[in-house]
């Protein structure tokens, strides 16, 4: 039981870390709560459902429309409501009220285009083997999404501590200011973070919507909640820490709702993250904010 | 007074609405002055709104009985969380004020007994009139108006720029802090309580992320600089969808739209653009703090 338990939790907990990742990543270097995330994880569910619908595509491809549709989406983000933002010097929450704004915009939208009601891939499209270990069962769509998770993961690892580019985004992240006075290109950076950010959220959401098998216009929302959740665990601004905290809310949640019930599924991740925010308040990976006198 | 008996009838939640809105983005205009990016007011129209219907609902006390209850009850609870959680600042006060409106919101939802769960509050009785709101937002804003301009508004606008320099001069800054927190509770409370008597059905969702995102939307949107900013930003945005009315489902659209494009020009909030013209703005070069919250 607890095996099969970990399983899950284990898949559940890749994807809330992709999310959470995508929203550190903006967070982190941009310094903006884009709280439009979760509209753009719902962005890629239906950009994945519809290639698969109307394409005929298959799930792979159709996962690499969605991560297209949303790259677009994060580079938009950018360059209409964060770059001009940037450019006049808004106070720090302007920012995150647009996005606000944006996430009401793009949900009344898809909710108009297609309905609030729940749509489902066709059964004939989701793999459907399952594979026993002993008392373990785990389906295909599970390794599926533990890998993709993964894999993206680790990609983005490799990039951001063995590549130059990487490097300079690293540098950016501490002092935007600094990063420019050694030449790196500030304005660039910033919208390549909020491209991969989106296309990593849009990821997450076609894996959501796989799991649960269910697209619907407010999906967006419990996952943002979350996504914020993972990362005060894990630490505001750290990949690693929205990694683990990732990982860590997924058991919490299976695990409380297999031993506890699942109404109280959300107050434990709340209540532990609240207690968390008093212990440590910068996470388990975050830095404490510097004074400057 | 024809007129006015047919206005009433087809716009009488809505004025009412505006009013508890108007009371909500004080609220948070207060926590905001004093540099505190609170999305807890939520939660507290939560506890406000259901202690005031558990007692009109199972006790029949009058109203404004129940409605001191919320806003005590509230005080008391802030006072409680505030000294930990204020330690915090900027958006890590931010993400556990947000997560203590959860919790508030699942336990009101798993309160069966007391609150009725997932399945709300009904019938709770149509009590709030027209003069109960407008005396409660007449009051509040005067009392904040005045506070602004007082000793205690400068101590927290100071607190608000810098924390340090503040400090540095000998002046106590968590009780300023807590003193917000707790005051912004009780008038969010008592917002939730009035809104709760007439529209006479209160569930726990609707008190939740959202609703908290919505009050600090209307804070910011209008201007963080005066209590009127906090006015215009209630009356934006609960006059907008009403606006829009005949867009249908893509109302929302529309309304967050204009958030972005109100953000877009004029990102200290709408409030700015009448104050900027009497203002010389210095601009400042420094590194974005996020722990500031700049004017």
């Amino acid at each position: 039981m607890f095996a099969q338990q970990l399983v899950n939790a284990i898949s559940l907990g890749a994807v809330y870390a992709l999310f959470a990742l995508g929203f550190t990543l903006i967070f982190g270097v941009l310094n903006v709560v884009n709280l439009a995330h979760g509209a753009i994880f719902m962005v890629g569910a239906y950009a994945a459902l519809q290639a698969v619908l109307i394409l005929e595509l298959p799930l792979l491809a159709a996962l690499l429309w969605a991560m297209a549709v949303t790259a677009l989406a994060g580079w938009l983000l950018d360059k209409l409501i964060f770059s001009p933002l940037r450019a006049r010097r808004a106070p720090h929450l302007a920012p995150m009220i647009a996005t606000i704004g944006l996430a009401i915009a793009v949900n009344s939208a898809i909710q108009g285009w297609f309905g609030a009601e729940n749509l489902r891939f066709p059964t004939a499209t989701l793999p459907a083997r399952v594979l026993t270990f002993g008392a373990i069962q785990i389906t295909q769509l599970e390794i599926q999404i533990i890998v993709m998770a993964l894999a993206l993961m680790s990609i983005l690892f490799w990039w951001l501590h063995r590549t130059h580019a990487g490097r300079a985004l690293r540098g950016l992240a501490e002092s935007a200011k600094a990063a420019a006075l050694l030449g790196v290109p500030v304005e660039r950076y910033f919208r390549a973070t909020a491209v991969i950010a989106s296309m990593l959220g849009g990821v997450a959401g076609v894996l959501i919507a796989l799991y649960s098998n269910a697209v619907f216009p407010g999906m967006g929302q419990p996952m943002l909640h979350k996504g914020i959740a993972v990362v005060i665990l894990g630490g505001m601004g750290d990949i690693r820490g929205a990694l683990l905290g990732g990982f860590f809310l997924g058991c919490a949640e299976v695990f409380s709702v297999a031993y506890i019930g699942s109404t109280m599924r959300d107050a434990v991740a709340f209540g532990l993250l609240f207690a968390i925010l008093l212990v440590r308040p910068q996470g388990l990976f975050g830095q404490a904010a510097q004074r400057r006198a | 007074m024809e007129w006015f008996s047919s206005f009433w009838a087809t716009y009488s939640t809505l004025t009412l609405s505006l009013g508890t809105n108007v009371l909500l983005a004080l609220s948070i205009y207060l926590t905001l002055s004093c540099g505190l990016l609170s999305v807890a007011n939520a939660a507290f129209m939560a506890l406000g709104a259901y202690s005031a219907a558990v007692l009109t609902l199972r006790a029949e006390v009058p109203l404004w009985i129940g409605v001191c209850a919320g806003a005590i009850l509230a005080g008391v609870t802030a006072l409680l969380i505030g000294r930990p959680t204020l330690r915090l600042s900027g958006v890590y006060l931010a993400m556990a004020t947000l997560a203590f409106g959860e919790v508030v919101r699942i336990v009101i939802l798993n309160a069966e007994q007391l609150t009725g769960g997932a399945l709300g509050l009904n019938g709770i009785p149509q009590s709030t009139a027209w003069y109960d709101v407008a005396l409660a937002v007449g009051l509040t804003l005067y009392v904040f108006l005045r506070l602004a301009h007082s000793h205690v508004g400068r101590t927290m606008a100071a607190i608000a720029q810098d924390e340090t320099a503040t400090e540095l001069m000998g002046i106590d800054i968590r009780a300023y802090k807590l003193f917000a927190f707790v005051v912004g509770a009780g008038v969010a409370a008592l917002a939730g309580a009035l809104n709760a008597h007439f529209t006479f059905f209160i569930s726990p969702n609707e008190y939740g992320f959202d609703r908290g995102v919505e009050i600090l939307a209307m804070g910011v949107l209008g201007g963080t600089g005066s209590p009127w900013g906090a006015v215009i930003g209630a009356v934006l945005i609960t006059l907008l969808p009403e606006l829009l009315r005949g867009l249908g489902d893509y109302r929302p659209l529309l309304n967050g739209i204009v958030l972005i494009v109100v953000i877009l020009y004029s990102p200290k909030g709408v409030w700015d653009l009448f104050a900027a013209s009497r203002r010389r703005t210095k601009t400042v070069l420094a590194e974005p703090d996020s722990r500031t919250l700049t004017r």
